[in-house]
């Protein structure tokens, strides 16, 4: 194998790498670093090529290097991509940016607190059967593939990162991972119940005003905003402001909604 | 995850502790799907087909009753699965589909996709947060401790990445769901966490490792470019019909195995293509094609979509019209801690060990689809039997303090050295050695050496420093993880030097032939009083004369050679 093949030559990648500690960010600052350019070579390369050659206190969350952990998540020139999914070669003869998503709190250099997520997946109803455990369940292909394409996601928050909600504003928003999560459970087909209460009123999902940014980050191509995002909102609107159900309500004297989830 | 819910629905007081983000582990590169007799495609198939492949592909040094375990409770733990809330592909009737796999006679992997590993996860992660199971990601277990007059579990001593603090958990059992070492390979498909530390941590404890020279090596990784290098290429390419070709476009597996080709058993499908680019007749990448274009664009990218976008944001190829160039990976470990079959216990009260970590059922090479299996069935029963242990002995074992104290300050020596060895740089070390004397054909001597390297390196490694605070300090939680992958190393490389013979995923060139009269043994690793590591040979257990003839493939080859290609 050809290793750090061309060092000295063109062949060089010029990575400005943000440097920082939570604990203290009056010591914010960036360190540039040159590092030889490898053939297919990804952020996360470079990023490892510092660490082993030049600087063993710099610190990058990573996992598999393969786009499937959803660990690597940074912002590069300033767009939220995966590390790993990221080849330098994008990026010919200009200096690289890398730098922590900013959505969420510091923790160390090119790393991030994101723990305030798996919070929200403790407040989200969780899937719930609508047939008991005790036989088989029978479900059609077409039907799994509504909702197949919710649970490719990798948790890997860059969709979390671009949403302007979720940073800038401290509006009450769950955000998108998550509205693609209550999106896999409402459409998982043996799934049976309504988050609409939730999504409406704990999740924040009017805060959304579709700019679409989630789905142009997100690696594994879910197209959140079209898929989840609008059929969530319209789910609300079919719960709560549906002119139909509201007249039957009126005339039976019932009040609204079907089944509720049990967490409201 | 499995051992702790079922850990949590029996009473126990339970805490996870991930080294990654929860939802992270290793598991999530599972593709191709998890192996279970339900029949739902292949009437025919039975636990006891499953049971026969099993100890078959695995050269007949698996645990017997362990395999016999695994295949009666492999098809309950999918359908429990599927009532957590995982989605499983279907037939036509509304069943859970199943496709064929390398080396399992009939069509037995439930799949989503090829993305089979991250649904599994992501269940249990759902029933975890369901349960509200008390959790804490981003821990890294340094040491387990033992009661010094019981001598079982009484507690464990880890760094909490985030903060840098070090956390002493007291607790009477642990199990161990470590996953396997295949980090110490330069090219491999293992990920950041897969240093093999619950190996270390069990043989530190005083555990029995066993088979530790038994390292799968997966047939289809990817080779280009560099970037990419042991990415892997899913067993499920060549499930769906993929073709491996040579750089001269010959179907090379007919020469190896004219029955099954590309669907033989990875060990034999491995060595084949190393073979070939040894004979030089690879491509100029060293490596192999592998071409499923035959099957269409639509049908690819619906039954394979990871692979062709990573192949196509990856490596600028697209599987539908080009061929794939693969080669060899480090993939899996077979060997680990010696267990119990039905308990999951180690050779240490108190401690269990599941999955991965684990060695026994999958003997000299595993079957895809068989490990994912394997985590919810020896998962489950860790589960049960840690329970049960706490419930019915209450046990109340000593944390000494004095083992605490060693031990943090074993663990904060990296920050007292100024000019010590970098992790990272070390670690690349291992590697390399791992990859270039104990790889895929093995000989005497490249084994001495790379057991002089990483005795080298080990010595380096006592002096390896930690740099910066401590709060999320990865040349920290790697220098740990340093001294415990050159344990593995040694472990592997003292258990292959061992075993003068090839057998399943340990081939020797000095030794090319299989001996059954020598070597139905497993190779058990060892740490002595005065802390040397020693290894003996134990007979592979006998299994009943009923179960031995379920070995008989003929029944099985006869019906194979009736069906017809799809």
């Amino acid at each position: 194998m050809e290793k750090h093949a061309g060092v000295g030559e063109k062949k060089q990648v010029t990575l400005r790498v943000f440097r920082g500690l939570g604990t203290d960010r009056s010591k914010d600052r960036y360190e540039v670093f040159t590092v030889p350019r490898q053939d297919g070579m990804v952020v996360l390369n470079a990023i490892h090529y510092i660490q082993s050659h030049f600087d063993s206190s710099l610190s990058a969350r990573w996992n598999c290097k393969a786009g499937r952990c959803g660990s690597c998540s940074a912002e590069i020139n300033g767009w939220p991509r995966l590390m790993c999914k990221t080849p330098v070669d994008e990026y010919e003869g200009e200096e690289i940016t890398v730098e922590p998503m900013k959505a969420f709190p510091l923790l160390r250099d090119l790393v991030t607190d994101v723990s305030a997520n798996y919070e929200i997946a403790k407040a989200m109803p969780p899937f719930t059967p609508k047939e008991a455990p005790d036989h088989v369940w029978s479900m059609q292909q077409i039907d799994v593939d509504k909702g197949r394409e919710f649970r490719k996601c990798i948790e890997c928050f860059l969709c979390q990162d671009i949403c302007h909600v979720v940073r800038e504003h401290k509006a009450n928003y769950i955000g998108p991972r998550w509205v693609v999560k209550a999106a896999s459970f409402d459409m998982h087909p043996m799934d049976a119940l309504n988050r609409s209460d939730f999504m409406k009123e704990s999740a924040g999902l009017g805060y959304c005003n579709i700019t679409k940014c989630c789905q142009e980050v997100c690696p594994e191509h879910i197209i959140i905003t079209d898929d989840a995002i609008i059929p969530e909102k319209e789910r609300i609107v079919d719960t709560h402001y549906d002119p139909l159900v509201w007249i039957y309500e009126q005339i039976k004297g019932t009040s609204k909604g079907k089944k509720k989830s049990k967490k409201e | 995850m499995r051992a702790a819910i079922e850990c949590f629905d029996r009473g126990v007081r339970v805490f996870l502790v991930c080294k990654s983000l929860l939802g992270k582990a290793h598991t999530v590169m599972a593709e191709g799907g998890i192996a279970a007799s339900l029949a739902n495609v292949d009437p025919q198939d039975n636990w006891k087909v499953h049971f026969s492949d099993t100890i078959v592909e695995g050269q007949s040094i698996n645990n017997w009753k362990m395999a016999e375990i695994f295949a009666k409770e492999a098809p309950d733990r999918v359908i429990e699965l599927e009532h957590y809330g995982a989605l499983f592909d279907r037939t036509p009737s509304g069943k859970i589909m199943q496709r064929p796999f390398g080396a399992h006679s009939y069509r037995r992997l439930c799949y989503v996709g090829d993305r089979t590993g991250l649904e599994l996860i992501r269940t249990l992660e759902d029933q975890v947060v369901k349960r509200n199971i008390p959790y804490e990601d981003e821990v890294v277990i340094s040491g387990i401790f033992k009661d010094k007059s019981t001598g079982a579990v009484s507690g464990a001593l880890g760094i909490r990445i985030r903060t840098g603090e070090i956390i002493r958990f007291r607790c009477n059992a642990v199990v161990l769901a470590t996953g396997g070492c295949g980090k110490v390979y330069e090219v491999t498909s293992n990920s950041w966490e897969s240093t093999g530390d619950g190996i270390a941590l069990a043989y530190r404890a005083g555990a029995e490792l066993m088979d530790m020279e038994m390292i799968q090596f997966h047939p289809t990784g990817m080779i280009y470019p560099a970037g990419v290098r042991g990415m892997l290429v899913t067993e499920a390419v060549r499930g769906e019909g993929g073709i491996l070709t040579n750089a001269r476009g010959e179907r090379f597996m007919e020469n190896y195995d004219p029955k099954r080709k590309e669907l033989s058993a990875r060990d034999v499908v491995a060595r084949s293509i190393y073979t070939e680019i040894m004979a030089g007749r690879g491509t100029k990448n060293g490596a192999v094609y592998l071409d499923v274009t035959q099957r269409g664009a639509d049908y690819i990218k619906k039954k394979l979509p990871s692979m062709y976008f990573q192949f196509l944001e990856f490596a600028g190829i697209d599987i539908t019209k080009e061929k794939m160039e693969v080669a060899p990976t480090v993939h899996y470990q077979m060997g680990g801690v010696k267990v119990d079959p039905e308990t999951c216990e180690t050779s240490v009260t108190g401690l269990y060990a599941a999955g991965e970590v684990a060695s026994g059922l999958h003997g000299a090479n595993r079957l895809g689809g068989n490990s994912l299996s394997d985590i919810l069935v020896f998962g489950r029963r860790a589960g049960i039997a840690a329970s049960e242990y706490i419930k019915q002995k209450n046990p109340k074992n000593e944390l000494s303090d004095e083992d605490l104290q060693k031990e943090i300050s074993r663990i904060l020596s990296p920050f007292r050295t100024t000019s010590g060895a970098n992790p990272f740089e070390l670690k690349e070390r291992i590697a390399a050695v791992m990859w270039h004397y104990v790889g895929i054909v093995r000989k005497e001597e490249d084994l001495q050496r790379g057991l002089d390297e990483i005795g080298k390196i080990r010595l380096e490694s006592k002096n390896v420093q930690a740099k910066g605070p401590r709060a999320y300090n990865q040349s920290w939680a790697d220098s740990l993880a340093v001294w415990n992958m050159v344990l593995d190393c040694e472990s592997i490389i003292r258990s292959a030097i061992a075993r003068k013979e090839s057998r399943g995923a340990h081939t020797r060139s000095d030794y090319p032939n299989k001996d059954d009269s020598k070597w139905m043994v497993n190779i058990i690793i060892k740490r002595s009083e005065d802390g040397q590591m020693t290894q003996e040979t134990v007979p592979v257990p006998k299994m009943p004369p009923d179960y031995e003839a379920l070995l008989n493939r003929e029944e099985i080859l006869a019906w194979k050679a009736n069906v017809k290609e799809e």
